[in-house]
């Protein structure tokens, strides 16, 4: 494992399924009646979030307070970062402060990767999410679910996703989700097909490890998973589409639709879901429907992460008490 | 007036010669030339261009003088081998009124380290709605003959055909800044392959190709004469070769990192890699320097643009575009153009001296290397390679993207007239 997870693609094959791997031991500390592990007691998390995003955050606090570590809060507005204090300072701030980890959330695609590589801080830096880049812990639960679902509990311990399908709906262009899960996905061995209307795929696309479809109807009978990103209502504005109407008569998921997926496919979505666009509400409250699943997993997966970059991993925490004399 | 004998120089890349500089002028040019009362210059086989004229300089005077001042804008330039730099009009005001480009010319006589030749903009506050006084400007002291909004482009078509058209009553050129600006909404590198993984904003090659496009077209229909700031893309190149093909009188600049670094630099989220237009990709760069090879692209200007550390301390879409380049340009054309073999030192001096000079109508700069001549000399040390150190530079700002890269050529002396500005690597 490295010190730092800041893309989907900087995981081998290896280290990615031993996250999920150690995900699964987390997700049985759940089914305990105490569920909290000792591991990181006297060390501090703090979660740095330039952006709103309340699930992400609270999911990764779960986590961290499940593994006993000291949790700090940080959100941007009203704090100094709306005074003008540059991204560095905050940082550098904090870690002042005794800080053994940033997990950051971030709207400028690559600030996670500079905090981590600049020599601003020494902490550990965790990206949960910078701007159309990458939100490596969303692929990482996607595809962890993916595994429980289609190659089991038990059975997918040290497995990868080899040979299995999976679609991706909807605006990649705008999308970190996308961008971590078609290079996770790649890695484990999953055959991604992206579908999109061409304005929403990036120019560029072309080059990524996936297919690439503008049609639904022809990709949904050979997935195994379809996960459907959100599509803000404001894009119609940018002419991204012409109306709301059209985009979820073309590249919407209704039940028509999902009775076109294979018995045993799994409709997905990272949330927040703008039922009536992408999704409607009867395709998202079905049973194939794994959304409040991947909240759950998710808090595994981010204890995972947390455990294996600060306390899991026994040479990574040599090397850096050696670093720090 | 002090003589000054140059010796073992080789004029233009040629055989070694002796230059014998009386006063401003170049005096002679020969070999075994008399030194009796001269302070003689051992130029031990170095290469002895006509003084660099850049077509495109930020100086930042007035309005933040916290990145660059005149000052030590043209100290940097000296340092460079120029001998005569175009100010940007986007200064704080703007460079818009007589009085402002009359400031800017007087503070660079005042300094003496290189001539300053004021831009002004095309257009009031740089907004692209109503023409600036261009006729004022250019009775102004100044003289000012180059006519930009650099940093935002010309996008309205009449505007531009009004303002290609109303220069030649005193023979001016609009130099177009070609950003389509509805294209580039939010823009933060090249759109491609690299922005699709790094999720930045593209600024693709097209909203700089339809702009010019339309401006060579409308410079043929009024038949003005248009110059192309800063050209970055191959289809760019295309359609100025198209142009000069049919006869439009277009000339081209290209930038020295445009000539040598590519969008791959920008996976690393520095923004000293952050650039308007921004770096493309190898291809673009393969034709960028044959199309100055060819003549295609008349000229290299630097687009020196310098910013306080703070201005790219942080995270990439914070940061502001640009790279400084005085100091560096001729380096990286030796590196990319010379140790080529695309270009010799007579085609050096060619793009980076005569053909500035001319397209900006600088007197007295971009002349021969000749008996009778203003005295306005670069003297470069071509063997010489070695790291580039911006702790060493002469300009405010450090914003180079070339820190620890090893780049070939030192200019060891400039002279301004006869006056040296730089001896042995030093300002004087």
């Amino acid at each position: 494992m490295q010190r730092h997870l800041i893309s989907a693609a900087d995981l081998s094959r290896d280290d990615a399924v031993l996250i999920l791997d150690t995900a699964e031991e987390m997700a049985r500390v759940a089914d305990r009646p105490i569920k909290k592990l000792p591991t990181l007691r006297g060390r501090t998390v703090v979660n740095l979030f330039f952006e709103d995003s309340t699930r992400t955050r609270i999911s990764f606090e779960a986590a961290e307070k499940r593994l006993s570590a000291d949790v700090i809060n940080f959100t941007a507005k009203g704090s100094s970062v709306s005074k003008g204090e540059s991204l560095k300072d905050t940082a550098q701030t904090l870690e002042a402060m005794g800080v053994d980890a940033v997990v950051i959330r971030h709207g400028a695609s690559g600030a996670p990767y500079r905090l981590a590589n600049s020599g601003w801080i020494d902490a550990a830096v965790i990206n949960a999410g910078d701007g159309t880049h990458q939100h490596p812990t969303q692929a990482l639960l996607d595809a962890f679910t993916m595994r429980r679902r289609l190659v089991g509990r038990d059975a997918g311990l040290g497995q990868d996703l080899s040979g299995r399908r999976v679609t991706v709906v909807g605006d990649v262009l705008h999308s970190r989700v996308a961008r971590s899960n078609v290079d996770l996905l790649h890695t484990l061995g999953a055959e991604v097909t992206l579908v999109a209307p061409p304005t929403l795929l990036p120019v560029g696309v072309e080059s990524w490890p996936c297919e690439v479809s503008y049609d639904l109807d022809v990709t949904l009978p050979k997935s195994d998973a379809v996960m459907m990103l959100r599509v803000q209502r404001e894009r119609m504005n940018a002419a991204f589409f012409p109306t709301e109407r059209e985009y979820s008569r073309r590249y919407g998921l209704d039940s028509d639709r999902m009775a076109r997926m294979p018995e045993h496919a799994l409709v997905m979505h990272p949330g927040p879901m703008v039922r009536g666009m992408e999704i409607t509400a009867q395709v998202a409250d079905s049973e194939r429907c794994t959304a409040v699943e991947q909240v759950t997993n998710g808090v595994s997966i981010r204890m995972a992460v947390l455990y294996l970059l600060l306390g899991g991993n026994e040479t990574a925490l040599t090397a850096r008490t050696t670093e720090e004399k | 007036m002090s003589k000054i004998l140059i010796r073992g120089a080789k004029v233009l890349g040629g055989e070694p010669q002796d230059v014998l500089i009386d006063g401003e002028t170049i005096a002679e040019v020969g070999t075994g030339l008399d030194a009796e009362g001269a302070e003689v210059v051992e130029a031990d086989g170095k290469v002895l261009l006509p003084g660099l004229v850049d077509l495109h300089t930020h100086l930042r005077e007035p309005g933040r003088e916290d990145s660059e001042t005149v000052l030590t804008g043209t100290r940097a330039a000296a340092s460079g081998g120029y001998t005569a730099v175009f100010a940007m009009a986007n200064t704080f005001p703007v460079a818009d009124t007589a009085g402002v480009v009359e400031q800017v010319w007087r503070l660079g006589r005042e300094h003496g380290y290189c001539d300053v030749r004021p831009v002004g903009a095309v257009t009031v506050g740089l907004e692209g709605r109503k023409l600036a006084e261009l006729g004022a400007m250019h009775e102004s002291a100044a003289g000012v003959t180059v006519f930009s909004d650099d940093g935002k482009c010309v996008d309205d078509a009449v505007i531009m055909r009004r303002a290609l058209e109303y220069v030649k009553a005193f023979g001016g050129v609009v130099a177009q800044h070609a950003q389509e600006p509805r294209l580039t909404e939010g823009a933060q590198m090249n759109e491609g392959v690299v922005s699709a993984e790094l999720g930045l904003g593209g600024w693709p090659a097209v909203a700089e190709e339809s702009v010019i496009a339309r401006d060579v077209l409308l410079a043929d229909h009024v038949g003005s004469r248009v110059h192309i700031c800063h050209l970055s893309t191959a289809g760019s190149v295309e359609i100025v070769r198209w142009a000069k093909s049919r006869g439009i009188r277009v000339t081209a600049e290209v930038t020295p990192h445009h000539l040598l670094l590519t969008d791959e630099l920008v996976r690393t989220y520095n923004p000293v890699y952050k650039v308007n237009p921004p770096l493309r990709t190898e291809r673009d760069v393969h034709a960028l320097r044959e199309a100055l090879a060819d003549g295609t692209i008349d000229i290299v200007a630097t687009d020196h643009a310098p910013h306080p550390h703070e201005d790219k301390d942080c995270e990439w879409a914070a940061a502001a575009m640009g790279m400084v380049g005085l100091e560096t340009a001729l380096s990286v054309v030796q590196e990319t153009m010379v140790d080529t073999g695309l270009l010799d030192w007579a085609g050096v001096a060619d793009r980076m001296s005569f053909q500035p000079a001319r397209i900006g109508q600088a007197t007295g700069h971009g002349r021969p290397v000749s008996a009778g001549e203003p005295a306005n000399l670069t003297l470069v040390d071509t063997a010489y390679r070695g790291q580039v150190d911006p702790a060493g530079f002469a300009s405010r700002s450090r914003n180079t993207p070339y820190e620890g890269r090893e780049l070939p050529g030192r200019v060891t002396h400039t002279w301004l007239r006869g006056k040296a500005t730089l001896v042995d690597g030093k300002l004087t």
